[in-house]
């Protein structure tokens, strides 16, 4: 099977082509179908995806499953998967049946619903796989196409400015990325990226249009890739995208777009950043740590005054990705551990507080926070599951948040004490805002007219959590399921960094430690 | 001696005696009612010569004593542009006729226009570059002013004409210039001028050459005509001015700057890429506060030769090939897109207004798809095919140590993004309304469905249009 990542990539697309030519008309039967085919397509890609998942090898650093094709223009068509994608890949798959199991009650246009998601399926996992630098561009930036149609169609009141913000926005962020990849092209003469890992680029001091570059051209394609990836994170202060986006996609975009969508622009600055511009991550590294420290504290706060629920997960999402963010650039074990765990994590739990608004969205058609209250009288296996989320979410012992929290958090705090103290304040205010959520939302007495006859889940609603709250304990109690597995990359991936940073920028990173 | 010349011009004299003969034929006939046959007829000769040159065409043949060149570089323009030509001929043939546009002199002055294309691109004289974009112009002047009892369209053609007047005066002042210092009007009598480098009079005439052709490119800060012409001329002329005379045009632009001052590349290097950088902002920026479709198509491709002129700009074989892909890939995006624009009517009435698409996509939903591919491909969105002709400018820029060019031409696609997403908000996001009929021509939609298909299926392997556009590039740089 040495096609393995190529069909597992394009089962979603080539059953989008088939409901695309075939199915035709717009009545119920037509979208049982189309919902059935999307429902099949995704569960096959997930159960193909776990013959990549047991038949991979972690104590191999390398990549495996590798495949290649000559393409046009000097690029190559070479997809793999090594330690650091495969959970992501894995993410993907088991993520996308309970998607479009949760878009079951779309009326709308189904097909095209369906067909969109889909698209974006292959798109998202060819991000994960591309071993070629215009490959993953390529799929990369593809998936906006999807995800603007799927905002701006299905979306909520003010859904196209919001559409158009979030494709513009991440557009010129991937575009400076574009250019560092034609100059990486040109310096390296390949677009290989394990070559482009092993590859040095010159990181003698230069000057550009008169300001004195540290780490010279390294330290500038850094920070092109930083553009794109920073928006993609969504780290602060370019996050503003984000919540607009999150609170007008319909439930289904939210999930994807918290769950997969972000963890793009973390994997980018494992797969790229990282090993290949060493130099360039260690002059910037503290910045980005101060900017993740910012991040947490300050987006935390804005999610306690937020009205509208979507909105307050949302922020809680860029506070997460602080963390991630501060994992990656502490660059040791536990911090990159730490940083993949969290980011695997987050895909359960956020997407499971998204889906868990689409639940009273559905019934209520509102997301505002005042619009609820006393829901566990009516709702008790909601509150039950809300409760069990949110409390992921804060990162309580036993859930996966905490393992995630807990080890970058052990990371960071040998790079830079101050830091890790003020990321750790993050915790206390997670707590806060998703706690205060929980209690406005759910908690109380049931006064409201119009809640009087809501009803508790139904039985496709809570199969559709089941596997999320399965994922959140098993990875809480066992992480080393997830470590044991990302381990040995993560580990080579760190020794490559140190050993391909020159000693005069590691001096800076040591003396950060004394601090 | 003279056979042999003439063994190599054939195809431009074969499509000449034919629009002659063609024309005869139609005044001794049924004049318009035969026009419908002759546009057809037109396309097919086009599609034919095409083939032949294409197929047939080997080496560098030389005639007239070195003012005809055939060569690779000339023949891939000359497909592209003979096939973009057939292919609006055939579109044009239905909405002209229904709308008693079409007389007999329109598939004629289309042959006359390409056979001077084909002219300029294998232009190898200051004199024959001249005569081959006049007989071009002459014949575009017509066409734009062809509904003769429309206002708009009168004035677009007189604007065209008198700018153009004036933009062929500035490169005849040029060519003077470069004559009266280099001592020949032969390109390899100019290169041999400019070794070691060009004098200042050199220099003023390659200036005023290099404005006459940003001119005909519509390159800003030369075109201001562009949109007026685009919304004044009936549709598939408009259709006709963006495809085929921009690729000639193009082609004779680097022709020039290779073949005559290819030795001072440095020299108008930074010209171009200043056309190029001001090109892509004017399209992009302008283009944001456009309500006709043809306005926006206009500005839409004076962006788009901003970015064909980054290539030109690298001053390398790479980016020349870079430019001739762009160009090719450019051409097919249009053809579909005007198909669709063609397309557009409310009770036989052409409508252009952008507002008329309001949810298009609800009554038309595969005509939709087909526009978004091709809206998200000119906005250079992968995996579409026109994100890989930016992908080659890109590179090419980049490795000429145009940096500076390359990120001005990234920021400019964003810009330009912007409107082009307009039309997709328009087509899925909007409200209904009942602006525009269903019906559509066969032709139409075939041209639309094909060069949408292209531009998904291109991903592949560009159709392996890359060995031949850098084999053509091989041959003008060397």
């Amino acid at each position: 099977m040495e096609n393995l990542l190529s069909i597992t990539t394009f089962i979603p697309l080539l059953a989008a082509a088939i409901l695309a030519v075939f199915l035709r008309g717009d009545n119920e039967q037509a979208r049982a179908n189309a919902k059935w085919v999307a429902m099949l397509a995704t569960l096959a890609t997930f159960l193909v995806s776990l013959f990549i998942l047991f038949g991979f090898d972690p104590a191999d650093t390398g990549f495996q499953f590798v495949e290649e094709r000559t393409w046009l223009a000097g690029l190559t068509y070479k997809m793999g998967v090594d330690g650091i994608s495969i959970l992501f890949v894995m993410l993907t798959t088991f993520l996308m049946p309970l998607v479009i199991w949760s878009a079951w009650d779309v009326k709308v246009r189904v097909k095209e619903y369906m067909i969109a998601f889909l698209i974006l399926e292959t798109l998202m996992l060819g991000v994960f796989m591309a071993l070629d630098l215009v490959l993953f561009y390529l799929f990369f930036e593809a998936g906006l196409i999807p995800m603007f149609l799927i905002i701006g169609i299905w979306g909520g009141k003010d859904r196209i400015y919001a559409a158009f913000k979030f494709f513009l926005y991440t557009f010129l962020g991937s575009v400076l990325m574009l250019v560092a990849m034609v100059g990486m092209f040109a310096d390296a003469g390949t677009t290989d990226i394990p070559t482009l890992m092993t590859h040095e680029f010159a990181f003698a001091d230069m000057t550009v249009l008169g300001i004195h570059v540290v780490g010279g051209m390294q330290t500038i394609l850094w920070i092109a890739f930083f553009a794109s990836f920073a928006v993609k994170m969504p780290m602060w202060p370019v996050h503003t995208w984000l919540p607009d986006a999150h609170v007008q996609a319909p439930t289904a975009g939210s999930v994807v777009l918290a769950a997969i969508l972000l963890k793009m622009g973390g994997y980018g600055f494992l797969r790229f950043s990282l090993p290949m511009f060493p130099v360039g991550s260690a002059v910037m590294g503290d910045f980005v740590l101060w900017l993740s420290a910012i991040a947490i504290v300050y987006t935390s706060l804005v999610a306690l005054v937020q009205e509208d629920m979507k909105k307050l997960i949302a922020y809680s999402s860029v506070a997460h990705m602080g963390y991630v963010t501060m994992g990656i650039f502490a660059v040791n074990q536990q911090g990159i551990d730490g940083a993949i765990f969290q980011m695997l994590s987050h895909g359960f739990i956020s997407g499971a507080l998204f889906l868990c608004v689409g639940v009273i969205y559905d019934r209520m058609h509102t997301r505002e926070i005042d619009a609820y209250g006393g829901l566990v009288n009516r709702m008790p296996a909601y509150a039950l599951i809300f409760m069990f989320f949110t409390m992921a979410n804060v990162g309580l012992p036993g859930t996966s948040g905490f393992v995630g929290e807990f080890l970058v958090l052990i990371g960071i705090f040998q790079v830079n004490t101050w830091i890790a103290a003020i990321a750790a304040s993050g915790v206390i205010l997670s707590a806060g805002y998703a706690l205060w959520l929980y209690r406005r939302v759910v908690m109380g007495e049931l006064i409201k007219e119009s809640l009087k006859s809501i009803t508790d889940m139904t039985r496709r609603e809570k199969m559709i959590f089941a596997p999320l709250v399965v994922m959140t304990l098993l990875l809480g109690v066992a992480p080393s399921l997830v470590t044991d597995l990302i381990g040995p990359s993560v580990g080579a991936l760190i020794d490559h960094v140190h050993a391909s940073t020159p000693a005069e920028f590691l001096s800076a990173a040591a003396d950060a430690v004394t601090h | 001696m003279i056979s042999a010349d003439i063994q190599t011009v054939l195809p431009e004299i074969i499509i000449a005696v034919y629009a002659m003969g063609a024309l005869l034929a139609a005044v001794y006939t049924g004049k318009d009612e035969i026009a419908p046959l002759l546009t057809w007829l037109t396309g097919g000769l086009f599609v034919l010569i095409a083939g032949w040159i294409g197929y047939n065409g080997d080496g560098v043949n030389v005639a007239f004593d070195g003012a005809y060149v055939d060569d690779g570089f000339g023949r891939f323009a000359k497909v592209v542009i003979l096939l973009s030509a057939a292919a609006v001929l055939v579109m044009s043939q239905e909405y002209m006729s229904r709308r008693g546009l079409l007389r007999f002199e329109y598939p004629i002055l289309v042959a006359l226009a390409v056979v001077g294309m084909m002219v300029m691109v294998s232009a190898g004289d200051l004199m024959s570059l001249y005569m081959g974009l006049e007989l071009q112009s002459l014949a575009l002047y017509v066409v734009a002013s062809l509904r003769r009892d429309s206002i708009k369209s009168t004035e677009a053609g007189l604007k065209y004409f008198v700018l153009g007047a004036l933009s062929s005066g500035l490169l005849l002042y040029g060519a003077s210039l470069t004559y009266g210092f280099a001592g020949t009007t032969l390109f390899s009598g100019i290169v041999e001028a400019v070794e070691g480098g060009a004098s200042i009079g050199l220099l003023f005439g390659l200036v005023f050459l290099i404005s006459g052709f940003a001119f005909k490119v519509s390159a800003a800060p030369f075109h201001m005509w562009t949109p007026d012409v685009y919304e004044g001329s009936p549709t598939p002329v408009t259709a006709f001015f963006a495809t085929a005379p921009k690729v000639a045009a193009m082609a004779l632009f680097a022709r020039v700057v290779f073949d005559a001052f290819g030795e001072v590349t440095d020299q108008w290097q930074q010209i171009v890429a200043f056309l190029s950088v001001l090109s892509m902002f004017v399209g992009a920026i302008a283009a944001i506060g456009q309500t006709n479709i043809k306005r926006l198509m206009a500005y839409s491709s004076i962006a788009h030769m901003g970015f064909a002129l980054m290539g030109l700009a690298a001053g390398s074989a790479l980016g020349v090939q870079a430019m001739l892909i762009y160009m090719a890939i450019y051409v097919t995006m249009n053809i579909g897109t005007f198909a669709f624009i063609l397309g557009m009517e409310k009770d036989g009435v052409p409508v252009t207004t952008i507002a008329s698409l309001k949810m298009y996509s609800k009554r038309e939903p595969l005509r939709a798809l087909a526009m978004l591919v091709l809206l998200f491909s000119l906005a250079g969105v992968p995996p579409m095919v026109g994100f890989f002709g930016k992908f080659y400018v890109l590179r090419a820029a980049y490795d000429a140590g145009l940096a500076w060019l390359a990120v001005a031409g990234v920021v400019a696609s964003v810009i330009g993004a912007f409107y082009y997403l307009r039309i997709v908000y328009f087509m899925y996001f909007g409200e209904e309304t009942e602006a525009l009929d269903g019906k559509m021509s066969p032709v139409l939609w075939v041209s639309l469905m094909a060069s949408a298909a292209v531009m998904v299926v291109g991903v592949v392997n560009l159709f392996g249009i890359e060995p031949l556009a850098a084999a053509a590039a091989a041959t003008l740089v060397n």
